[in-house]
Order: C-alpha cells, then structure tokens, then sequence
C-alpha cells in the first residue's frame, strides 16, 4: 500500500450541532403535531399555527463553511436568529464544542450563560446593519463593545485591536472615530464584520450579508470573508437566497423549504446533480 | 402646624408604602425599586422623589436640612423646606453636624456625614443605562442579567471623541460589585464620597417613580478603565476666596466687568461655618 494512503482519518466532532430545532408561532393542534402532516406551505390548515422550523438537523465542522439556502420564508433567517438567541425555539437542541465541550444544550443554559456564548463563541453578521451596529456611536466603539462585553477593561488594548481589525476590513484610519451612520451600505457591513471578529468567536453566523449590495462591494465582502476563514480558521454558517453566493463560500450546503431541510450535502453536488424538485427548480433557474 | 394636613403632607398608607419600597431598596443596594409616585405640591421634577422620602421618614424629634446645589437659602430648597416644617414642626437647620435628615439637590455635603444621619438625594434620571437604551424593559433585563457593557461602552465613546471620560455630573457607579446605579447628578467630586459612607442614603425619582438605596458602608465604584482610571475635577491650586479653603468643591465666579475668575465654596453652609458666621436654626417643639 502505497505510503500516503497509511494516514489515519481521525473522526471529528462537529463543532456546531443543530438537533431537531423546531420554532412555531401559535399552540399547535392535534393534526400538525403529527410528523408528516401535510401543511400549505408552513401554516397548519387546521389551527393556523406557523411552523417557521419543523426538525432541523444541521452541522458545521471546524474550519469549513456551511451554506443555508432557500426562497423567502423558509425559515433561514428564523434558523439564525435561533442560534443566536434572538429567538427563543419552541424546541430542540443545540451543541456548541467550545462551550463545556457541547455536553450542554445552549438553549437549556441561564441568560448570563447566554451572554457568554453571545460574546464569545458566537459572532453574528444581520442582513441589515442597524441591527448589529449602533449607528451614532463610533466605529471603534461599535468594534470595542464585544470586547466590553467579554470582560476588557483597556482602552488603548481595545483601540489597537479595533484599529486592527478595521485595516483587515479595508476601512480607513482616519474615518474610525466616526460613527457608521454616515458609511455606505457595503462599509457598514464591513464594520459589522469587524465588530463579530473582535473577541475572537469560534463561529461566525452571517446573515444574507452581501444582499442590498452593489455586485464589485459584494465581491469585496465575499473576499474578505474568505480572507478571514482561511487566516482565522473560524468555522461559519452562511445563509443566502443567492446560489452564487453559497457556490463560492460554502463547502457543504443545506437547502430549506417551508422550514425543513430538503437536501443537503456538497455545494457542488446539490448544484451539479440536485435531488429535490425545489433545488433542481432553484438551480435551473440560476441565471 | 395647619392641622388641616396629616402629620408630614402624606397620609399613614403612602407613607407606608414608600417606606415598604426604601426598605426593599435598602435590602438590594443600588437596585432601583418602582413605587407609586403621589401628587405633591411642587411639580414632579421638581424635586418629588426626595421629598415624598422625607415626609416618609421624618419623625417629631428629626432635625432637618435641605440644600439645593450646596445651597440652604435657594428657592427651590427654602420652598422644601418650609412645606416639611409646616406640617412637621420639626427644627430646620442649617448647620450640617446638628441635622438627622437632610435633604439635598446634586451635592453631598461638605462635612462627613454619620450613622446617625440620613441623606435623602433628588433624582432626575434614575436609570444610569438610559441614554444607550431608550426602552425600560430592555434596561430591566440589562440589569438583571448583569449586562453593564452599555455603561462602559458611553465613558469609552467620550474617551474614543475627547479623550477623557466627559460626565460632568451623575458619573456612573458600580455598587457592591453588583448593579450599576445613578448617583443623581452629583458632581464627580462627591462619587468618592459615597464610598464606604457611615450615613445611609436614599435616592428617590418622584417623575419616574423609583426609589433606590446605598445602605451604610456599601462598596461604590466610580465606573472606569485601566488605563483611564476615574478623577475628580481638578480644583487643586484653586480656593475659596471668602473662607480660603482648598479641596472642596468650588463655584467658579466670573466678574462680568472684568472677566476675573474667582472661586467660592459650593457648601455654603461649610463655608459659614469655617468663617464663624452664625447660622439659621427655626422652628421645632418649643418654637
């Protein structure tokens, strides 16, 4: 046997793990608790109940890029802010390696634990900058308060770190003391980048990031965040509508209807070869 | 005494009741406890919270000061203390040592206060995170989750635009290394003062309805970085130019003629006391 094929593969743990995360709005009834009931779209007939997640499963391994895709709806953004405790789930788990080496169901830990994982294991990137950035304080404050939160009490420790990580996201000394009220779309979402990297998080969730902006921004903001997972080695989950998007990013990807999870697998493969009848109507119809 | 008014304005039940809420403020140092704020006299913000803590407090045998920005013989605290005396009949003073109960606007006195006196501040703004979260329930959850980062975050921004914390009043404090708390808009001369003080002091918000406490040597921290550590306003090589005393808090006085400056004790009751002049005593039983 030829020497190279000797290598022992060792068995990695995911370092994020999703099991049967459900997330409803309304009670529920008899007829949509059931595992196969067939609903229109995700609203129950019955009761009406909103089935935004119905048991998804999902796993990001260290270091690699996950893909999220589906229409408007299909509970993407709904699967994001679940993880990242803007919504509370109606149930289900979720297992972070580096927080008690994934032996604790994060959503089962008290808010203060949540806190933690918030500051320091989890970064998030919204769709939407007002919601990640405070827009009249200043760059370097919106960058320095993660690392308040995760416990610095230094200023110039924070400035220098914050300076640093405004020069890795292309953005100018000298507009740092202003406040990201006054930047373009595309430098806001940079800023928002910069400030979930500042206390070093483990996972990067990023939401619909490059969506609203320009084609060569976009571009830009693609780069940067390859840039990043190849120097920082931080594992993310990368939820889009835009297939372009998830074929340059993403190693594995799942694809989500209605709030489930309908395929998944290599980017490649679902785009090559795709299963679904959704995802083969998603991929034909790429343009 | 018009005896057309209970004992001290407010009827036994809001005494009782405002008394129920300081003792729970007592028990939980710098938690800010809502109570059902009454209709007084005077206009809320005007000085409501302190006073319906006063008239909650004061017994026949109390001798009482108030004091409106170091002031006896301002408006607002003569007004104060006239309504007090009249349907109390308690002795008013000017002098801080003889007072039990001392009212005040924006200042800790001058001389050290004892176990055996009660300082009751005025409070505009109770909430210290106010300013970086508009929504109460938000602020309530910041609170209770320990989540102070906001604090840290508002002092960084002003070292990030002026390099130097640039509160001038209500600087905000840490108490018992637990709740972030208002210290009413005192000058930051007077945060030291609330460290470790032998006197208990009350803080009530009468326009927003809460009362909250620093019960007798309670552990108080001016909120600040390492490498920006807190500072009282420098009134060093600077004395009053009536009693000549120096490491008290001054008024700067500019001569509109002239444009001198010069400066004058804030306390003017310390400042009396140093210069033998005698002071105002009224009222009380035999009166």
């Amino acid at each position: 046997m030829p020497k190279t094929l000797e290598h022992n593969f060792v068995e990695q743990a995911p370092i994020l793990r999703l099991e049967d995360l459900n997330k409803s709005y309304g009670d529920g009834c008899e007829y949509c608790s059931k595992e196969d009931a067939v609903l229109e779209k995700n609203i129950c007939p019955k009761c009406h109940t909103v089935h935004a997640l119905r048991g998804v499963n999902l796993e990001v391994y260290p270091g690699e890029i996950v893909g999220v895709v589906g229409e408007s709806g299909s509970g993407k953004s709904t699967l994001m802010q679940c993880i990242y405790f803007d919504k509370n789930p109606s149930s289900g788990a979720c297992y972070l390696t580096p927080y008690k080496e994934g032996t604790e169901n994060i959503f089962e830990v008290s808010e203060q634990e949540k806190l933690k994982i918030k500051n320091l294991i989890l970064g998030m990137v919204y769709q939407n900058p007002y919601l990640g950035l405070r827009m009249d304080f200043s760059s370097l404050s919106n960058i320095a308060e993660r690392q308040i939160a995760a416990g610095s009490r230094n200023v110039h420790e924070m400035m220098d770190r914050s300076d640093e990580l405004l020069s890795e996201v292309n953005i100018s000394k000298w507009r740092a003391k202003e406040a990201p009220k006054n930047f373009s779309g595309g430098m806001q979402q940079r800023v928002q980048i910069a400030k979930a990297l500042s206390s070093n998080p483990p996972i990067l969730l990023l939401d619909e990031v490059t969506t609203g902006l320009d084609l060569s921004v976009q571009a830009r903001v693609l780069d940067l965040i390859k840039d990043i997972m190849h120097e920082f080695n931080i594992s993310m989950l990368v939820v889009s509508h835009d297939l372009g998007v998830i074929r340059m990013l993403a190693e594995r990807t799942y694809v989500m209807l209605d709030g489930k999870v309908v395929e998944s697998g290599l980017t490649d493969q679902i785009l090559e070869d795709p299963q679904h009848p959704y995802t083969q109507q998603l991929v034909y119809s790429l343009l | 005494m018009h005896k057309r008014y209970n004992f001290a304005f407010l009827d036994e039940g809001s005494k009782r009741e405002i008394r129920r809420a300081s003792l729970k403020a007592v028990c939980i140092p710098g938690y800010q406890v809502p109570f059902a704020s009454r209709e007084m006299p005077i206009g809320r913000g005007w000085g409501t919270g302190g006073l319906q803590l006063t008239l909650s407090l004061i017994g026949p045998n109390d001798v009482l000061k108030v004091i409106d920005q170091g002031s006896d013989a301002s408006v607002n605290a003569l007004n104060i203390k006239k309504l007090i005396a009249l349907t109390t009949n308690v002795e008013t003073v000017e002098d801080t040592h003889q007072a039990t109960l001392i009212q005040s606007r924006h200042r800790i006195p001058e001389v050290p206060l004892t176990k055996d006196q009660i300082l009751v501040l005025q409070v505009p703004t109770p909430e210290p995170l106010r300013a970086f979260e508009p929504r109460e329930a938000i602020t309530k959850k910041l609170h209770a989750h320990k989540d102070y980062t906001g604090a840290w975050l508002m002092i960084f921004e002003q070292i990030v635009k002026y390099n130097t914390a640039t509160t001038g009043a209500d600087h905000p404090v840490l108490v018992h290394d637990r709740y972030v708390m208002a210290p009413s808009p005192i000058p930051r001369f007077d945060n030291p003062k609330m460290d470790h003080n032998e006197a208990l002091i009350l803080l009530g918000a009468g326009r927003e309805k809460k009362i909250y406490a620093l019960p007798p040597y309670t552990k108080v921290k001016s909120i600040d970085f390492e490498d920006y550590p807190f500072a009282i306003e420098d009134l060093s090589n600077k004395s009053c130019r009536l009693c000549g005393a120096s490491g008290v808090y001054l008024d700067e006085i500019i001569d509109e003629n002239t444009g001198e400056r010069s400066y004058q004790c804030n306390d003017t009751s310390y400042c009396e006391a140093r210069r033998g002049v005698a002071q105002v005593v009224e009222g009380g039983q035999d009166a």
